[in-house]
C-alpha cells in the first residue's frame, strides 16, 4: 500500500498515449447485481475469519473489538451466499434485499 | 567504415548486433535459419548482450519479442513464409500496442504448394496488419534499411513496428562486400531504447491490451493511421540524415532513368538489381525505359509513386505475388489507385512466384511488350509473364476409372 | 501510473466484474496477497480478462498484459527475459490463464517455458471449461460433465496437466483449491521462490458454469478433495508428496449431486 501512496506523491506529468491502455484503477457497481444480502447475528458471532478469509469480493472486515463484528460494505457485496454458507456457527442468514431488516 | 563479406542474413544479424537489442527469440525456419543460428553464436560468444530465448515456435517468437520490448529493452526476432503467417495473430498485437520491433523477413512464398523460395506472398499477407515494410533490392540495402527502420520505427510521431523484406536465397543467401560502419556511428544514429509510450514498470503500472469497446476502437485505429501519415516525412528526415552520416541515399522510390522514358516498370525487391541492368542493356539500343524502385511498401508512397509517374502514358507493374482474387496484385491495385488521376495505362505483370528466377529475358519481355503498347502495336499484353504453356497439364496421373 | 478512483484492500478492488461466488476472484486475491506490488502479471483472454478491466479502467493495481489466449506463457518469458538483460531478477512474473488457455491452446508455450527452465511463476486456475466465452468443453473438463459442446456429458476424461508439468521436470509444481487458503498461499510463495518455471493448477469452481447456487463454491471446492475428485499434491525438485489424504474418501454422490453439470 505504502508504494502507491509514494507513487501517489511523486512527480508525475499528463501525457499521450497511444493504444490500448488502461490506468484507472476503478471498481464497478456490483453492489447492486445483489437479489439477497447477508445478514449477521452479531450475538452468535465468534469473530473466527472464515467469512471474511472466504468472500470473493473480499468486502468483509471483522471488528473484533465492535459489537456489530463484522463489518460488510455494501456497495460491493454481490450477495453470493458464500459467507453465509461457510460460517462456522451458522449465524449469517441471507434475507431478500429490499427486506425491511 | 570497414567492408564485410555478408549474405542478407548476416547483413540484417550485423544491424540487428549493432542495435544492441537486449533479448533475441527467433525460430528456425528456411532461408532465415542462419538469422537464428549467428544471433545465438553472438550471444554465446559475449559478442552481443542479450539474452537469447530458444522459441519452440514463431508464434512464441513474436509473443517473447513484444512482451520483451514492452518490458523496456530492444528485441529481436525474424521469419519468413509460414512463420510469418504463424505469427499472423501476434503481428496484430505488436502494431496494436505500438510496439517498434524491427523485424527481418526473408521473403518466401506461402503453401500450399510448399516453396522453399523467394515470393512476395507471404509479406503481402500482412500489409493490412500495421506494420511498415521496407523491400531490399541488395544486401547493402538490407544492412542500412535495419539500421534506418529502428530509427524510424522508434520515432515518437511513428511508433510502429517495421519489417525489413529481402528476398529468400537471391538476398538472404547470396554474399556480397557491403560497407559496415563503426559501432559509435551506428550508437549515434540509432541511440538507446527508451520506451516511450506504454510499458510493463512497477514503478509506473498500467495495464496493457485490454478490452477496448466500439467506442474507442475507432480512436485507436485512427492512431496508428496518423502514424503512418508522419512516417513518409520521418522516413525522408532519417535517410536524409544517413546519407549525411554514413554516404549512401535510399530513396522512398526511386526513379531509375524514369525521368525521360516512355515506359515504366514498377517493382520490389532483388529483381530491382536485375532490371536496372535490363534498362541500361535497352537504353543502349536507343529504348527509353525506366524503372520505379519501390523500397517503402508500408506506408504506401502513393505521392512519390504519382511524382514519377504521372506523366507516364504506360506503365507496367510486376507482383512477386499471386494477389489471388483479386483484378491484379497487391502493388499494381495500390499503384492503380496512386495514379487515379493520371490517365495512364497500367499494365499488371506477375513473375517470379516460389523462387522463379525474374530473368534478363523476363523483364526485356516486359518492356518490350510496353513500348508496343505504347506505341499502338499491341493491345494485350502476357500477364502471367512467366508461365508455363502447359500450366493447366503439368501433373497427369493414372486415377482409377 | 495509476488513476486511483477506488480505494481497496489488497491490490485488486472490490467491485470486478466477475460472476456472484466466483472461485476465480477469490483465488486471484489471494494470488496478489502473497505476491505483492513488485509482480508483473500476463492475462490472456477469458475470465480472468474481465480483471483486465475495460476501456480506460482496470482492476489490477500493478502492471499487466492481455496478450493472446496462446501465448500467457510466451508473453511471461519475454517479460522475464528482458528484465533479466536489465538486471532485475527480483520482480516476479506471473502468467494466469485458465484451463482452456493452458492445457489446450496454450500448452505449446507453456511447455516450451518448462523445457527451457524460464523462471516464471504460472497459474492455471481451472473451471473446467471455456467459461468466458459461455461454458464450452475444454480438455480440462472432466468425465460426463455436461458443457455446451458437450450437452450429453464429456465422453472423455480429462488432460493431467500435473503430469505435464512433472513430465518437464520444472522444480515446482502444486494443485491447489480455493477452500484450503492457508494451502494455496504456502504454495504461492513456494512458486514464488522457486528458482525456475513454477506451475500452480488451482481447481476454482464456477455457479454459472457448473449449475449450482453461488453460495456453495467453497463446499464444492472442498467436496471435489474429500471424495478424490481432486488431489492436493505437490512435485518439488523430483520429489511427490500428497498433501492431504482423507483417511476415508467421500462417496462421489457428494461431489456429483451439488452440480447441475453432473447431476444430469
Amino acid at each position: 500500500m505504502q508504494k502507491q501512496q509514494e507513487t501517489l506523491t511523486k512527480k508525475s506529468k499528463r501525457c499521450r498515449v497511444y493504444g490500448p491502455v488502461a490506468n484507472v484503477y476503478a471498481a464497478s457497481n456490483t453492489g447492486s447485481w445483489r437479489i439477497e444480502r447477508p445478514k449477521v447475528n452479531f450475538a452468535a458471532c465468534i469473530k473466527c475469519g472464515t467469512c471474511e478469509k472466504f468472500c470473493p469480493t473480499n468486502v468483509i472486515t471483522i471488528k473484533k473489538d465492535k459489537a456489530e463484528c463484522v463489518e460488510i460494505d455494501f456497495d460491493y457485496c454481490k450477495g453470493c451466499g458464500i459467507c453465509a454458507n461457510e460460517c462456522p456457527k451458522k449465524c449469517i442468514s441471507m434475507v431478500p434485499e429490499r427486506s425491511e431488516d | 567504415m570497414a567492408y564485410k563479406m555478408l549474405d542478407g542474413n548476416g547483413a540484417a544479424v550485423e544491424a540487428i548486433k549493432m542495435a544492441k537489442v537486449q533479448v533475441v527469440s527467433a525460430y528456425p525456419i528456411t532461408p532465415q535459419s542462419t538469422i537464428a543460428e549467428k544471433l545465438s553464436e553472438l550471444v554465446a560468444s559475449g559478442e552481443l548482450k542479450a539474452e537469447y530465448v530458444r522459441v519452440e515456435s514463431e508464434h512464441t517468437a513474436l509473443s517473447v519479442a513484444t512482451a520483451a520490448q514492452l518490458a523496456g529493452v530492444r528485441a529481436a526476432t525474424a521469419t519468413a513464409s509460414q512463420g510469418l503467417a504463424l505469427m499472423h495473430e501476434v503481428v496484430g498485437m505488436t502494431s496494436g500496442c505500438r510496439v517498434p520491433i524491427v523485424m527481418p523477413v526473408v521473403n518466401r512464398g506461402l503453401a500450399a504448394p510448399w516453396t522453399l523460395w523467394a515470393d512476395h506472398g507471404d509479406s503481402m499477407a500482412e500489409r493490412d496488419m500495421g506494420w511498415m515494410q521496407f523491400f531490399c533490392q541488395n544486401v547493402q540495402e538490407v544492412y542500412d534499411l535495419t539500421v534506418m527502420a529502428y530509427r524510424v520505427a522508434e520515432d515518437e510521431n511513428v511508433l510502429t513496428p517495421a519489417m525489413v523484406c529481402l528476398d529468400g536465397f537471391f538476398l538472404s543467401h547470396s554474399m556480397q562486400k557491403i560497407d559496415i560502419p563503426e559501432q559509435k556511428l551506428v550508437d549515434e544514429f540509432i541511440g538507446p531504447y527508451v520506451a516511450k509510450n506504454s510499458y510493463l514498470d512497477t514503478e509506473d503500472p498500467m495495464f496493457i491490451c485490454n478490452l477496448t469497446g466500439s467506442d474507442e476502437f475507432t480512436e485507436m485505429r485512427y492512431q496508428q493511421k496518423t502514424a503512418f501519415d508522419n512516417s513518409i516525412e520521418v522516413i525522408e528526415k532519417v535517410q536524409k540524415e544517413f546519407e549525411e552520416k554514413f554516404g549512401r541515399k535510399l530513396d522512398i522510390v526511386e526513379g531509375y532513368k524514369t525521368e525521360d522514358a516512355d515506359v515504366v516498370l514498377v517493382a520490389l525487391g532483388s529483381m530491382c538489381g536485375t532490371a536496372k541492368y535490363v534498362v541500361n542493356k535497352l537504353r543502349e539500343q536507343g529504348k527509353k525505359v525506366g524503372l520505379a524502385k519501390v523500397t517503402v511498401f508500408r506506408p504506401f508512397p502513393f505521392k512519390q509513386l504519382e511524382d514519377i509517374l504521372s506523366e507516364k502514358k504506360v506503365i507496367g507493374v510486376f507482383d512477386r505475388s499471386a494477389g489471388l482474387g483479386g483484378q491484379g496484385g497487391p502493388l499494381w491495385s495500390e499503384t492503380c489507385a496512386a495514379l487515379k488521376k493520371c490517365d495512364s495505362d497500367i499494365r499488371h505483370f506477375v513473375g517470379g512466384l516460389g523462387g522463379r528466377d525474374v530473368t534478363i529475358v523476363t523483364i526485356e519481355k516486359i518492356f518490350n511488350e510496353l513500348l508496343e503498347i505504347k506505341e499502338g502495336k499491341r493491345e494485350t499484353h502476357t500477364e502471367w509473364i512467366d508461365v508455363k504453356e502447359n500450366a493447366m497439364d503439368i501433373r497427369q496421373v493414372e486415377k482409377n476409372a | 501510473m495509476h488513476d486511483i478512483k477506488h480505494v481497496s484492500k489488497g491490490l485488486m478492488p472490490h467491485g470486478m466484474s466477475a460472476c456472484a461466488g466466483c472461485g476465480l476472484e477469490l483465488l486471484i486475491r489471494k494470488v496478489m496477497d502473497v505476491l505483492g506490488e513488485d509482480t508483473i502479471i500476463i492475462i490472456p483472454p477469458g475470465c480472468a480478462a474481465s480483471f483486465s478491466g475495460y476501456g480506460k479502467e482496470t482492476s489490477i493495481k500493478i502492471p499487466g498484459y492481455q496478450g493472446n489466449l496462446e501465448n500467457t506463457a510466451a508473453s511471461a518469458v519475454g517479460v522475464r527475459a528482458a528484465l533479466n538483460a536489465k538486471g532485475n531478477t527480483h520482480t516476479t512474473v506471473v502468467g494466469f490463464a485458465g484451463d482452456g488457455g493452458t492445457v489446450d491452446i496454450g500448452i505449446q508455450a507453456l511447455s516450451g517455458a518448462m523445457e527451457r527452465r524460464d523462471k516464471i511463476l504460472y497459474i492455471c486456475y481451472d473451471n473446467e471449461a471455456y467459461m468466458n466465452t459461455g461454458i464450452q468443453a475444454s480438455s480440462s473438463t472432466p468425465y460426463m460433465a455436461s458443457t455446451t459442446t458437450t450437452p450429453a456429458g464429456k465422453p472423455t476424461g480429462r488432460k493431467d496437466l500435473m503430469q505435464i508439468a512433472i513430465a518437464h521436470d520444472i522444480p515446482y509444481a502444486a494443485t491447489a483449491s480455493i477452500y484450503n487458503l492457508t494451502d494455496l498461499k504456502k504454495k504461492v510463495q513456494k512458486a514464488k521462490d522457486t528458482d525456475g518455471p513454477s506451475l500452480l493448477h488451482v481447481h476454482t469452481p464456477c455457479p454459472t458454469g457448473w449449475r449450482y447456487a453461488p453460495a456453495k463454491t467453497v463446499e464444492i471446492a472442498r467436496a471435489a478433495v474429500q471424495t478424490g475428485c481432486w488431489v492436493l499434491y505437490e512435485y518439488e525438485n523430483g520429489e511427490v508428496t500428497i498433501n492431504y489424504k482423507p483417511k476415508e474418501l467421500a462417496p462421489l454422490e457428494d461431489y456429483i449431486k451439488l452440480q447441475g453439470r453432473l447431476r444430469g
